[in-house]
Parts: structure tokens; C-alpha cells; sequence
């Protein structure tokens, strides 16, 4: 009942094309814009906004950067967090070289650079597929960590190539404060989710699908598997490059190329993984069970701190988050977005169900 | 679907009831101190050990003298695995713990001092990175909240050098040697790098650098290099598993173990055990000896440990790190002690010990009070000078324990303080920070 769409009548062609086609997904959206843009800033304190809401939100930026390659054009990659180091080492040069550039146009080269580079290493998907591919992109992430570790330009021949973010401001206004750097970033990842949401259902992201699906029959009927493989590799490497350029500016504001290794790579193919491949929701939830669960289970963990021993404790906060992603790919293979959708099928029947 | 709502609501209970339980478990007069130690990892034997030291010391001042002039010391453990990520997530949920929020900030990790030096200066917590981090922090003009005592990177690294000269026989037998310098690839292992260039420059000798990329268990290619350079002294500035993998190849390539110097990060039982025979000789710097026979050792023995209250294994009291871990408590209680002779007896801010930590006085007197002669230097700090003039032992492995086989070294100060001045003024300049004047 709750998401019974009978009685929407959709009058025109843009009513019927909306992002958010049915209302109550649009009233549900707003709640939750209002909630992250108005209610989250007043209640929470700068450890929630700086140190919970900052990373949740980077890395789901970045998982759905690599949704948009894995999920929506099936192209297998384990280079992300690479794609996600060239958008922070560029931000910092743009920054340091050029500072007369504005801190927006900053985020959006870096994102540009990352998807030339994106481009670059996703030429062999034109040859291999599948887990050849993964492999192939492994080269760039290897590649590119040592580019940045070796070669002194990029960290401005820093002796301890670390990288640290200069003062930020946007439209004269400083970002010192905690809540204008939520507020910043949950700007720019609202701008990009939504564009994410538009692009895969246009013509492009149906290309993608048509090509994830079987790519012989996608160039059977047309699609130009150059131009749509690359524009993937493009596109998802912008949004990996704009999130490392947010994760080094936004929330770390210092940086070094071991912060994305092959694990942090894994880590946010893992999260697209249990959050649904092929769904935008998918990745913020993803982002939110592998980033925010440790930290709350470490949390969590601190109430049964007198009755165990310290060491053992930190073991079963290994164990319990092992168990619930084995508990949760068991539950469901489809990932958290399909729970989700199951979820709604059930609220739109409820409370007759047949 | 019914046991997985179940399993939802369990899931969000444990969460919700976690968020809120911890606040209780501190008291109102109590000084709390953060604990961001990575039990997890391929560097906890680290992690472990030294907070297991530090947290015992606490323990054990708490035990024995009610607290540091009656306020007992508290503190609460946070995971970081050693990521950088979560240490500053560390930081900011331990910064304002009640009474007075955190007294300072121990990150026990280069990257994580890196990524909270900015923070503890806008938040006013000092962050204390002892014998690791950024060595032109030392400059207290530039970095008022950040301390690097009892002695940085680059001062160690000179007293390495002096100690291979004593071993060839003079300072200037130095020219002409071929020293590697193998460094982990990292900000902790190329902080020396420029140190050892002007030392190279200096006194005459020849450094090559050789980068091995984490963890480190991959070092096939670079000493066959190394096999093929061949030098006369290798730095050793690995850590973790790096070191014991370093030290056997170096076996394996036939370079003799006793012509490697180890930094102090290089030089615990967990680093050459796993070596076996190959790391016997193997010489490492230290702040400290190993051991128990120091009277502040046994005093944690009779009240913490003996009593199995002890926060790490007990046959890891008076390996490397675990003593590193009592220095560690040392400078933190002696720290909020100085302080509280200006600000009172009472739970202080981190703004307030940031004066004890800038004006500690660590003599001979009070080290032999604290029991632990020979254990430590003396340190004194103040506005200018951060590090605290510490001097470096170094010991060498028999295949069983470390031996101690010279008197505390002094470091070539006047060499170091122009370059870390000149450092911390390029940092100064770049952040827009406009140095303090010390009296």
C-alpha cells in the first residue's frame, strides 16, 4: 500500500521520465536531502560530520564510480583506487602550481585528469574481458602508486611524499570548519549521484548495459564498442578521481600514495559487491556497511571492554564484520540494493499480501 | 526474510547501545590519555607492545600512587590498524573525551602524525610523536602542538653515522665508504633521505638509497643489487615484516649481519627472531635498552603484571617495544605532572599539557626517581626545541636478546637544528603559518 503507484497519472512526457517517476520515491528523496542537508549538520558534532560522514560519503562517490564500470558496463576493474590517487596528486598540483583556480574547477580537473588516465588503461578492454581485464587494470594500480612514490614531481619533491592540502575556501568563504566541508561534499556527491542516476538510464547507460548484458549481440546492433567501453573507463574515472581529490582535500587534508593501495581498491569493490553491482543505491550502501560498520563495531566493542581481554575483542570485531558480509552474501547474492527492492515489492502488496 | 529482521534489529541495537556506552566508563576527576593502538595488521607486534608498556605504566602509576598527584590516568582503546583513515577517526572520537578531552595524542605512526599535526593545532592537543614522524617538528616555533622527544629521525640517523665511525676508526675514515640506505617506501622511511645526503656531502662518504615498497616481504631484486654494489654499511630503516625479510636476504647474499645498522623501528625481538641465525650480530639504534633489571620495570611487575592485570602477554615485559611503551608513559605522566605544578592538581586540557610537555626536565635526579637509570636520557624541552636533546644507545642481537654494546651516543645537533629549521620555515611558508618568537 505504502508504495502503491495507482493513481500517479502521468499527463505529460517529462512527468513520465522523471528521475523518481513514482511519488513516493520523490517525497522519500527529499526527506532524505533534508535529513543530510539540514538535520544532519545541527545534530551532529564534528566527529559525525568530519569523521563518520566525510569517508562514507568519499568512498560512496567511489563506489559508484566503479558501479558505473563494473555494475552498468560489466567492465571488471581493480584500478580504483588508482583512478582515485591521480584525482588527489592532481588536486594538490592544480592546487600548488596554479592556485588561482577555484576549488570546484580544481575538483573537476582532477576528476578529468583521472579519467584521461581511466581511458588510457582501459584500452586493453577492448581485447580482454572478465578477469583478464581485473588483472590488467591491476597494472595501473601498481603503476600508478609507483609513479607517485617515485617520481618526485607530483609531491612537489616532498623528502616524505606526503602531500598536504593547502588552505581551501570556495567563493571566499573559508572551509576550516567541519560542517562547510560536509556540506561541500555532500554537494558534490549529490550533484554526481544524480547525474550518475540520469546518465545510466539515457542512451549511454543503456549502451553500457547492452554491452554488460552480451557485448557481440550490443555490436550486432550498433553500439560502438570503443567509444562506449572507453566512455565508461572515462566517466567512472572521473568520479574515482573527483572522490580521491575530496578524500585528500575534504577529509584528510594530508595524503601519501600508500593510502590507495591495492587494499583500498578491494575495499570499494567490495563495497559495490555487497551494496548491489548495477545500482546507484547500491553503492552508498555498500560504502556505509564496509566503512561505517568496523568503526561502530570498534565502538560497540567498547561496552564489553572490562568483561574480555582488549586483544581478544579486536579479534571478534575481525570475526563479526567477516561473518555479517558472509551472513549478508547468503541472505542476499544480489547485494543490500536488491534487499532494498525486495523490501519495496513487499511495502507496495502490504498489507494484503497474496 | 523473518531472521534477517531479526537479525536487523539485533544489529541495531548492538550499534545504537555502542554509540552511548563508552561516556559512562570515564570518571569526572580522572586525566584521560587516547589509546589509538593497531592490535590488527602486519605491524601489531608495535602496536601491542609499546601501548602494552604504556598502558601498564599508567596502570601501574595509578596503583601505586593513586594517580599523578592524586588524578588517576584513564584511557580507552581505539583500532587503527595502523591506516591512516582510521587513526584520524581515532583522533576525533578520543579528542574530547570527558573531563578534559584528550591530554595528547600518541599516533604511533608516521602517516597518522602527518594527517593529525594540522588537526592538533587547531584543536589544541598536542600530538607526540616519540622518535618517530616529522623531524622538522622538533622546531617549537613552527609546530607548537607537535613533539618529537626524546630525539627525531635525523638525529638518530647522525648518531648512526657516528657510531659506524667510531666502528672504521675516526670520523674520517668515513670518506670513500659505501653506505645503502634501505628504506622502507613510505613517509617513515624517506624521512632520512636528505639527512643522509648532507652527511654524505659532509663527511665524505657515498650513500645510495634502495626503496622497498610495503609490507616489504618482496626484496629478491634489491639485494641482488645490493650483492652487486657493494657497500660497506647498510641503514636498515625497515618495518614490520620488511626487517626480519631484509635481514635474510642480506644472509643470503652473504653480507655480513654485523655490518647493518638498524633504526629503532628495525630493532625488536619480533624483527630478528623471525630471522633466526641470519640476524645474529645485526646492530639496531635505540632511545632505550632492553630488559626488566630497571626498577620502573619491576614496579609494573609487582602491580600490574604479577597481579594479571597486565595489558599485553607477560613475556613481553622488557622486549624493545614494550620498554619503548614505559618511556612512552614516562613523558606522558611527566608531562601532565609539569603541568599540573602550574595549573593544579585537577584533569587538564590539552592546551595545559601542552606546557608540561614544553617544559619538561627530565635530569639524571628525577630518571634514577622515575627507576629508570639507564633506561632513558635526559630530556629537557622548551619553546624552541621540541626533541629534547635525547642521545641513542646501540645493541646488537646474540641470537638470544640485545646486548647493549655502547654508552649513549650523542647526535650532531649543530648538523641537524639549521635543517630543521630551514624545514619547518618551508613549511611555515607554505601553510601560511607565521612562527611563535621564543624567549
Amino acid at each position: 500500500m505504502i508504495y502503491r503507484e495507482a493513481g500517479q497519472f502521468k499527463a505529460t512526457y517529462s512527468a513520465d521520465q522523471a528521475l523518481f517517476p513514482i511519488r513516493q520515491d520523490q517525497v522519500g528523496v527529499a526527506i532524505l536531502l533534508v535529513i543530510a542537508y539540514i538535520v544532519v549538520p545541527f545534530v551532529g558534532n564534528d566527529y559525525w560530520l568530519g569523521s563518520i560522514f566525510i569517508p562514507f560519503l568519499v568512498l560512496s562517490l567511489a563506489a559508484l564510480g566503479l558501479n558505473i564500470l563494473t555494475g552498468y558496463a560489466g567492465q571488471l576493474s581493480l584500478g580504483t583506487a588508482g583512478f582515485m590517487a591521480v584525482g588527489a596528486f592532481a588536486a594538490y598540483n592544480f592546487a600548488i602550481r596554479v592556485p588561482a583556480i577555484p576549488l570546484l574547477l580544481n575538483f573537476a580537473l582532477s576528476g578529468l585528469c583521472a579519467a584521461c588516465v581511466g581511458i588510457l588503461f582501459g584500452v586493453p578492454s577492448l581485447r580482454i574481458k572478465g578477469f583478464y581485464l581485473a588483472v590488467a587494470t591491476l597494472a595501473s594500480q601498481f603503476f600508478i602508486e609507483w609513479l607517485f612514490t617515485r617520481v618526485g614531481w607530483f609531491t612537489n619533491y616532498s623528502t616524505s611524499g606526503v602531500i598536504s592540502a593547502p588552505p581551501l575556501s570556495i567563493f571566499g568563504h573559508s572551509l576550516s570548519s567541519v560542517w562547510s566541508r560536509y556540506v561541500l561534499t555532500l554537494a558534490i556527491v549529490t550533484v554526481m549521484a544524480l547525474g550518475a542516476k540520469n546518465m545510466v538510464r539515457s542512451s549511454v547507460g543503456r549502451a553500457w548495459m547492452a554491452v554488460r548484458d552480451m557485448d557481440v549481440a550490443a555490436e550486432v546492433i550498433g553500439i560502438r564498442m570503443l567509444r562506449t567501453k572507453l566512455l565508461a573507463f572515462g566517466v567512472s574515472s572521473f568520479y574515482c578521481g573527483v572522490a580521491g581529490a575530496l578524500w585528500a582535500f575534504l577529509y584528510l587534508g594530508t595524503v601519501e600514495p600508500q593510502a590507495f593501495d591495492l587494499a583500498r581498491s578491494f575495499q570499494i569493490l567490495f563495497m559495490i559487491i555487497i551494496g548491489g553491482v548495477g545500482s546507484i543505491l547500491g553503492s552508498f550502501l555498500g560504502a556505509a556497511f564496509i566503512v561505517l560498520l568496523p568503526i561502530f563495531i570498534n565502538i560497540g566493542s567498547g561496552m564489553f571492554g572490562h568483561a574480555f581481554r582488549a586483544d581478544t575483542i579486536t579479534q571478534i570485531e575481525l570475526i563479526l564484520f567477516g561473518g555479517l558480509i558472509i551472513f549478508f552474501l547468503i541472505v542476499e547474492p544480489h547485494g543490500l540494493a536488491r534487499l532494498w527492492r525486495i523490501g519495496k515489492e513487499k511495502l507496495r502488496l502490504w498489507p494484503f499480501p497474496y | 526474510m523473518q531472521t534477517s529482521k531479526k537479525w536487523f534489529s539485533i544489529l541495531c541495537v548492538a550499534v545504537v547501545s555502542g554509540v552511548a556506552a563508552p561516556v559512562a566508563t570515564v570518571q569526572a576527576a580522572d586525566q584521560f590519555v587516547p589509546v589509538p593502538i593497531y592490535r590488527t595488521g602486519p605491524y601489531a607486534a608495535g602496536g601491542t607492545g609499546i601501548f602494552g608498556g604504556m598502558m601498564d605504566y599508567m596502570h601501574m602509576i595509578n596503583e601505586r600512587d593513586g594517580g599523578v598527584n592524586g588524578v588517576k590516568l584513564t584511557w580507552e582503546e581505539c583500532e587503527t590498524e595502523y591506516k591512516v583513515d582510521r587513526g584520524v577517526e581515532c583522533y576525533e572520537r578520543l579528542k574530547n573525551k570527558p573531563p578534559t578531552g584528550a591530554a595528547m595524542f600518541h599516533p604511533l605512526s608516521t602517516g597518522i602524525t602527518y594527517a593529525t599535526i594540522e588537526r592538533g593545532a587547531a584543536d589544541k592537543i598536542p600530538i607526540v610523536s616519540m622518535g618517530y614522524g616529522r623531524a622538522d617538528a622538533s622546531d617549537g616555533r613552527v609546530f607548537p602542538y607537535t613533539f618529537t622527544m626524546p630525539i627525531n629521525y635525523w638525529n638518530q640517523n647522525t648518531a648512526k653515522i657516528k657510531f659506524i665511525g667510531t666502528k672504521v676508526g675516526g670520523m674520517d675514515k668515513l670518506k670513500g665508504l659505501k653506505i645503502a640506505n634501505v628504506h622502507h617506501d613510505s613517509a617513515y622511511g624517506k624521512e632520512t633521505i636528505p639527512i643522509l645526503e648532507a652527511q654524505a656531502k659532509k663527511y665524505g662518504f657515498h650513500v645510495k638509497h634502495y626503496a622497498v615498497a610495503h609490507p616489504g616481504l618482496e626484496q629478491k631484486a634489491i639485494w641482488l643489487q645490493i650483492r652487486q654494489d657493494k657497500p660497506d654499511w647498510i641503514i636498515l630503516r625497515g618495518w614490520g615484516v620488511m626487517n626480519p625479510t631484509a635481514l635474510k636476504e642480506a644472509a643470503r647474499v652473504g653480507f655480513p649481519s654485523n655490518k647493518i645498522v638498524g633504526v629503532w623501528w628495525s630493532g625488536s625481538e619480533e624483527d630478528v627472531r623471525p630471522a633466526g641465525d641470519s640476524a645474529k650480530g645485526y646492530i639496531a639504534a635505540g632511545f632505550h635498552p632492553a630488559g626488566t633489571d630497571f626498577p620502573v620495570i619491576q614496579e609494573i611487575m609487582k602491580h600490574v603484571q604479577n597481579k594479571g592485570k597486565g595489558h599485553v602477554e607477560k613475556d613481553r615485559v622488557g622486549t624493545m617495544y614494550y620498554n619503548r611503551g614505559v618511556l612512552h608513559g614516562i613523558v606522558t605522566v611527566e608531562a601532565i605532572r609539569t603541568a599540573q605544578k602550574k595549573y593544579g592538581n585537577k584533569p587538564l586540557t590539552g592546551e595545559q599539557v601542552q606546557f608540561g610537555l614544553e617544559h619538561l626536565k627530565i635530569d639524571e635526579a628525577r630518571i634514577k626517581a622515575l627507576g629508570a637509570t639507564a633506561l632513558m636520557s635526559p630530556i629537557h624541552t622548551d619553546c624552541r626545541d621540541h626533541e629534547g636533546g635525547g642521545m641513542v644507545k646501540f645493541q646488537e642481537w646474540n641470537g638470544q636478546k640485545w646486548v647493549t654494546i655502547t654508552d649513549w651516543i650523542k647526535p650532531d645537533f649543530a648538523l641537524t637544528r639549521p635543517l630543521i629549521e630551514e624545514s619547518a620555515a618551508k613549511y611555515a611558508q607554505e601553510k601560511g603559518i607565521k612562527p611563535r618568537t621564543c624567549k
